[in-house]
């Protein structure tokens, strides 16, 4: 399957700092996180992609486009929403909308029913002959994801979609991010301090630091794999209960007192930890599967 | 709007030919200025000139008007290449004073507003963007400059007939070359001075100041210096010289045709530079 993201030892420098080093990943899900602390470099790799920022070493490719030679191609399949608040304040948002598609080389009369459609989309239907200066900050974020899908792009980057968002609109932001994944029609990879977000949204995820890469990950296959830890709190006599489980071909280790974690074998029943504890007159008190939370992981790769 | 429409859907339908996409940008730019009353009025106003020449023109080769008041052909100015100096100076310090109207609100406004970043993350270039927006101002500048100028000179000619069109035909040349660099001098300077300051009121006294600040520097020069070096940073005289050779008169400015071409390529070359350091997508703060 091609790649839709090939980072080919990417570098970029501002005058003596670097702030991208030696990035070299191959990213191929539908929708990709991109995490990391403050100045860590996300924002710089979105705009190095979209040929913002001349690169001082390497290349990257989407899509199989060389950014580098066919930034052109690669800008018609894009669609960008930035971070900060971009726009023309005495637009109307159906005109603002227009424009851009247009910009995008959609002709007039489509690029109007675009922004249409888009602005209702987004939940911005009724307002859409309102200048984009009278907008609260949900709405001009909502304006900005508009602009970016009207000439419907094969990827779409967000860059802190649901910043300064309330709770509601948050939740409405990350509804229209999963339905767009779910259309199929476009990939999209996401910028967020907000690992909630990223976690609710993303199947990939790419921690940067300090410029470098420090982990990446595929949350899905994660998911799949976290299934296999158990973690056990029991109340009772619980000797001789970890041996049996070894027996039946569980790692385990004792985590406290009534306290267990172990790995289960492939195939493993869990009424089998049922069984023995019956046998046994064990009560189980909890039982869950320890899945590495997006925090954990991110944390985990900070300490790097 | 139907329901099923919002939807996410993708597009598939056709795209226009991206040399023509900067045309997008005078057309939203137009939609926006003429909302100004008050542009439309001296837009307006720039055209009493021109129809008072043709006015001129026109009945100065009228013969029973001649006539009726008693006037001698001779007597009346004639239609000559001073005729349309005069011409190209009214109508370039109308076109100075419409830039400083339109000029401010072209680029200020998306740098205001951070809006760079939706233009150039689409299939458009930052030379297609400064295209664009060129372009807004020099169409309405040559709406009254050099297209009325040789609309004058076509009626003159069809009236003069065909000896005088054959004789003064290079004077047509001259109305374009001279108004042309004129326009492009101005609307250069108007985007760079747009580009540089994002509040529209302080880009219109930047604009103005270029031109006064540049006169009144160059005459101090002059004055300390004792040199006539100082008018080559006064665009009205540096302007003034390039028209006096492209109409055949001597200049009375003190500087050579040479040094004043010199003069507007650097101008013209500061203007490029300027925008190429602010008409980007992002910005590198220090």
């Amino acid at each position: 399957m091609q790649p839709l993201i090939e980072l080919a030892g990417l570098g970029v420098r501002f005058g003596a700092r670097d702030i991208l080093k030696d990035l070299r990943v191959s990213l191929s899900g539908r929708t990709i996180g991109l995490l990391g602390p403050n100045g860590a470099g996300k924002s710089t790799l979105i705009q190095a992609l979209l040929g913002f920022c001349p690169l001082s070493a390497g290349t990257a490719s989407i899509f199989g486009h060389d950014i580098r030679r066919e930034q052109r191609r690669i800008r018609t399949l894009v669609g960008y929403m930035p971070e900060n608040d971009s726009f023309i304040a005495n637009m109307t948002a159906v005109s603002f909308i227009r424009m851009m598609a247009e910009l995008s080389g959609l002709p007039s009369e489509a690029a109007l029913e675009r922004a249409h459609e888009v602005l209702f989309y987004v939940g911005l239907g009724e307002a859409r002959y309102r200048t984009l200066g009278t907008y609260s900050l949900g709405m001009k974020q909502l304006a900005k994801l508009a602009q970016a899908i009207a000439h419907g792009p094969r990827l779409l980057i967000l860059d802190e979609p649901t910043n300064g968002l309330d709770p509601p609109a948050r939740l409405r932001m990350i509804r229209l991010i999963r339905e767009m994944k779910d259309s199929g029609e476009m990939h999209l990879v996401l910028c967020s301090h907000l690992l909630r977000d990223v976690e609710e949204t993303c199947e990939e995820v790419l921690i940067l630091k300090q410029g470098r890469i420090v982990h990446y990950s595929n949350l899905e296959e994660e998911r799949r794999a976290n299934r296999r830890f158990v973690e056990l709190e029991t109340y009772g006599n619980d000797s001789g209960f970890a041996e049996a489980l070894t027996t039946l071909g569980c790692e385990c280790a004792v985590a406290g007192a009534g306290r267990l974690k172990m790995v289960l074998p492939v195939g493993f029943e869990l009424r089998e930890i049922y069984r023995l504890a019956a046998e046994r007159d064990l009560q189980l008190r909890r039982m869950n599967y320890r899945r590495d939370t997006l925090e954990d992981i991110f944390l985990k790769a900070m300490e790097v | 709007m139907a329901v099923y429409k919002r939807t996410y859907k993708g597009y598939a339908g056709a795209l226009t030919a991206a040399w023509s996409r900067f045309l997008i940008l005078p057309r939203y730019s137009y939609a926006r200025l003429f909302q100004s009353k008050f542009l439309i009025m001296f837009l307006m106003a720039c055209f009493f000139y021109p129809l008072g020449c043709a006015g001129f023109i026109y009945l100065s080769h009228n013969l029973s008007f001649l006539k009726t008041f008693n006037i001698q052909a001779g007597r009346l100015l004639d239609i000559d290449a001073r005729f349309f100096v005069a011409f190209c100076t009214v109508q370039g310090a109308l076109a100075y004073l419409l830039t400083a109207l339109v000029g401010p609100s072209l680029v200020s406004p998306d740098l205001a507003n951070n809006a760079l970043p939706l233009y150039f993350c689409r299939p458009f270039s930052r030379a297609e963007y400064v295209a664009g927006k060129m372009s807004v101002l020099l169409f309405l500048l040559s709406l009254i400059t050099w297209i009325p100028g040789l609309i004058l000179f076509v009626i003159q000619a069809s009236l003069a007939g065909w000896e005088w069109t054959t004789a003064n035909l290079w004077i047509a040349g001259s109305i374009f070359v001279g108004l042309a660099v004129w326009i492009m001098v101005l609307s250069l300077i108007a985007l760079a001075m747009s580009a540089w300051v994002k509040w529209k009121i302080a880009a219109g006294a930047l604009i103005m100041g270029v031109f006064f600040a540049g006169a009144g520097f160059g005459a101090a020069i002059n004055a300390v210096m004792r040199t006539k070096s100082g008018t080559l940073i006064d665009l009205t005289q540096v302007i003034a010289t390039v028209w006096s050779k492209l109409f055949r008169f001597d200049p009375t400015t003190g500087i050579s045709v040479t040094d004043a071409w010199i003069s507007l390529g650097v101008t013209c070359a500061i203007c490029l530079w300027l925008l190429a350091r602010r008409v980007r997508a992002f910005e590198v703060v220090k």
